[in-house]
Parts: structure tokens; C-alpha cells; sequence
């Protein structure tokens, strides 16, 4: 797919509106992983605007986002920037052998209280 | 008290192992508060996190599955877990709001009658609140948590997306704190108790978690706090894993404790 294809795909997953952000970037200042995105989730916004989806497909930061929807509660626009971080993320995975994570890498996550919840979440956001 | 609710109970994956702790409290203490939790014979993960994406079904389906279980059984649904709440909540809203979705849920697994989302779903700390009411559990304090110093961490999933979980004021809410005052404890406000702990980006990326637990812990613990509770083992597992500043319990374990009961859960 090219990049207009891209931002169409994601988009329709998403179901936002990328129009509707006034780039006051409260979503960027409350979000709790900043520090170690590449790009931040004010940026998701205006690249997927531009076009520019490509960068973001192959960024880390899409593995870096919690899904503690800050940014979606505290936009004050509605524009709900997480669940344009949650359609790149699934355009990236749902690709054969584009898993983040693979079974093969559980035996190092574990400790003696690793809960269950972290195992199934993690492969949820990582693997399709 | 006698029995005042029969209800239909979701303990979730965690709960059955690493988090037998906030399972075996929760039964007991409605055991006592007159609320009966009946456990689906057959019941599916949740799947620990709800994505937002439109056309995402297959993922949803377990929580559909457990929604239509309550309703049969003309029962309200109760989880305990930050985590089922917030999955299953969001796929019932989803179920009810989005006709999109609903049709193609009710299309695939085409049973008799489609579910439009008609459970009510209810986080314990609800049916606490709004069900027994925080004045019938204070009622029923045996021994109370004498002014101990304790935080609310509410995390994430407990809260967000407000709209859609509309259990408390997603920036200042007051659930925990309301039942720790009901408890006999005193609740310490501090700025961190709404923002995650790292969550799942734990199992990739320790560093990230062990920074924004450590976050919480000492903006707890500079306030004054002398112990957190949550309703999240994810939280618990990353708070505990990087701090050993405050002691971490569920809510349930105070709850069993000032009911008098939590002796009799460990025997």
C-alpha cells in the first residue's frame, strides 16, 4: 500500500478524525511513555494527516504506548490520539511474520510473579 | 445481612493464580455484605486489553460471550480486576453504541436471540458503592483500619475512557478513597494515582515501568501515604517490582480486614 492507502486504512480503523486536532499538544505533555517515544502521539496525528505514515509503521514508539488512554480522555477536541496509535500498530502487525513478539520470548519475561495479565496483554498489543 | 443480590462474577485469568489474593478477599467480604457471586460455569479470558480498533471482532468475542451469560442468567455482571472491567465494559458499550459492530458480533455467532448489550456491568468497587452502599460496609466494619495512611492507586484501566466507564470522575475520583474513609482508614490524595504503571509495556521495555512506578510510589509516599491498594495485578506485579518503598494490597485484603474476616480466608 502506498501512503495514501495507508492513511485511509488507518483511518477507517480507527475511526478518527484527524481534522479535528488544534495541535495544542495535551496529549504529548500527558502522556506517561513521552520520554521514550520517537514520535509522540501529537505527532501520530498530523503525520497520519500529511500522509507520512511510513516513518510511524517502522517507529518503536508503537510498542511503547501504554493503552492508558491519557491522551484520549484529556484531548480536548475528541480526537482520541490513542486509537490512531492502536490502527498504525495493527497495519504494522497484521503482516505475515511481523509478530513484535513471539512465544519464543516468554521464558525471559518471567519471574516468580509474573501475573497472566501481563503475558496475555502484552501479546494482545504485540501479536496478530 | 441477608442476601440482597445474586450476581453473575467474572474472576478473569489472574485471578486464579497470581492474584488469588484479590479473588479470595472479594468472595468472602460479599459473602458477608449480602451480595451472592456466582462464577459462569465456562468462562473465556477477557483478553487483557481492549483495542479500539473498529474491525477488530474475533478479539472481543470472549467478553460478548461472558455478557450474554449474565443475561441469561438475568443477572448483572461484576468483575474485580482493573482489567476484565475495563475490557468488558468497553466491548458491552461497543455492543450497545456501535451498530456496525453489533451486527457483525451477532451475525458470527449467530445464536437465537443477538446481544445488544443489555447487562449492566459493574466493577466490585460499584457494587460496593451503589448496590450495599459505603454506609451498610461501614456498617459492617468489625475492625476498623484505625486511621491507617493509605493511597488509592487507580492506575488506568480503572478509569479511562471516562464516557464509556463512567464509574467516577476520570481526573479526580473518590470510589477508593469513599470506601478507605468507610473502612475507618484515612486516604492520602496525591497527584500520580490515575496514571499508569507501565502496564504491559513492561514485558518489552522494564525500564519504561520501572520509571513510572517509581513515579507513583514516591509521590505517594512524599504525600504521606503508608500503603497502596489497587484493583490490578498488572499494577501490583510492576509496583512491587520496582519499589519496595510502600507495602501493595488489593482493596479487597483491607476490605476482608476491617470486615474481620481475612483471618478466616488464610486458614
Amino acid at each position: 500500500m502506498n501512503n495514501t492507502e495507508l492513511k485511509k486504512e488507518i483511518l477507517r480503523i480507527s475511526g478518527v478524525n484527524v481534522k479535528k486536532c488544534m495541535k495544542c499538544g495535551k496529549c504529548s505533555a500527558s502522556c506517561p511513555a513521552y520520554d521514550e517515544m520517537e514520535f509522540h502521539p501529537h505527532q501520530f496525528a498530523s503525520m497520519i494527516d500529511n500522509g507520512e505514515i511510513e516513518p510511524l509503521l517502522r517507529s518503536d514508539s508503537l510498542y511503547r504506548c501504554l493503552s492508558c488512554f491519557a491522551c484520549m480522555e484529556r484531548c480536548p477536541r475528541g480526537v482520541e490520539p490513542a486509537k490512531l496509535i492502536e490502527a498504525v500498530r495493527l497495519t504494522a502487525i497484521r503482516k505475515q511474520g511481523a509478530n513484535r513478539m513471539t512465544a519464543d520470548d516468554v521464558p525471559q519475561m518471567l519471574d516468580d510473579n509474573t501475573p497472566g495479565q501481563l503475558l496475555v496483554s502484552a501479546f494482545r498489543k504485540y501479536t496478530k | 445481612m441477608g442476601v440482597i443480590m445474586k450476581v453473575t462474577y467474572f474472576p478473569g485469568c489472574t485471578l486464579k493464580n497470581k492474584a488469588r489474593d484479590l479473588d479470595e478477599y472479594g468472595r468472602k467480604s460479599a459473602e458477608v455484605l449480602g451480595i451472592t457471586l456466582e462464577e459462569p460455569k465456562a468462562w473465556q479470558c477477557c483478553g487483557g486489553v481492549f483495542t479500539t480498533a473498529n474491525d477488530e471482532i474475533a478479539t472481543k468475542l470472549s467478553s460478548v460471550r461472558l455478557l450474554r451469560s449474565a443475561k441469561d442468567a438475568d443477572q448483572p455482571l461484576v468483575t474485580v480486576c482493573s482489567a476484565c472491567h475495563n475490557v468488558v465494559k468497553q466491548t458491552n458499550h461497543a455492543m450497545k453504541n456501535d451498530i456496525v459492530f453489533r451486527d457483525r458480533v451477532n451475525r458470527y455467532m449467530a445464536e437465537e436471540t443477538p446481544y445488544n448489550g443489555e447487562t449492566t456491568v459493574y466493577h466490585y468497587l460499584e457494587l460496593l458503592r451503589d448496590v450495599v452502599g459505603f454506609s451498610n460496609v461501614a456498617m459492617a466494619v468489625k475492625k476498623p483500619l484505625a486511621g491507617k495512611k493509605i493511597g488509592a492507586y487507580y492506575g488506568c484501566l480503572l478509569l479511562r475512557p471516562g464516557k464509556v466507564l463512567g464509574m467516577d470522575d476520570p481526573e479526580n475520583p473518590r470510589i477508593i478513597e469513599d470506601l478507605i474513609v468507610a473502612l475507618g482508614g484515612e486516604p492520602v490524595i496525591y497527584a500520580r494515582r490515575n496514571e499508569c504503571c507501565g502496564g504491559y509495556v513492561s514485558a518489552e521495555s522494564p525500564a519504561l515501568a520501572e520509571k513510572n512506578s517509581g513515579k507513583v510510589i514516591d509521590n505517594a509516599a512524599a504525600a504521606g501515604a503508608e500503603m497502596l491498594v489497587t484493583a490490578c495485578p498488572l499494577c501490583k506485579y510492576n509496583l512491587e517490582k520496582y519499589s519496595s518503598k510502600l507495602p501493595i494490597v488489593y482493596f479487597t485484603e483491607i476490605l476482608a480486614e476491617a470486615l474481620g474476616i481475612k483471618e478466616e480466608v488464610n486458614e
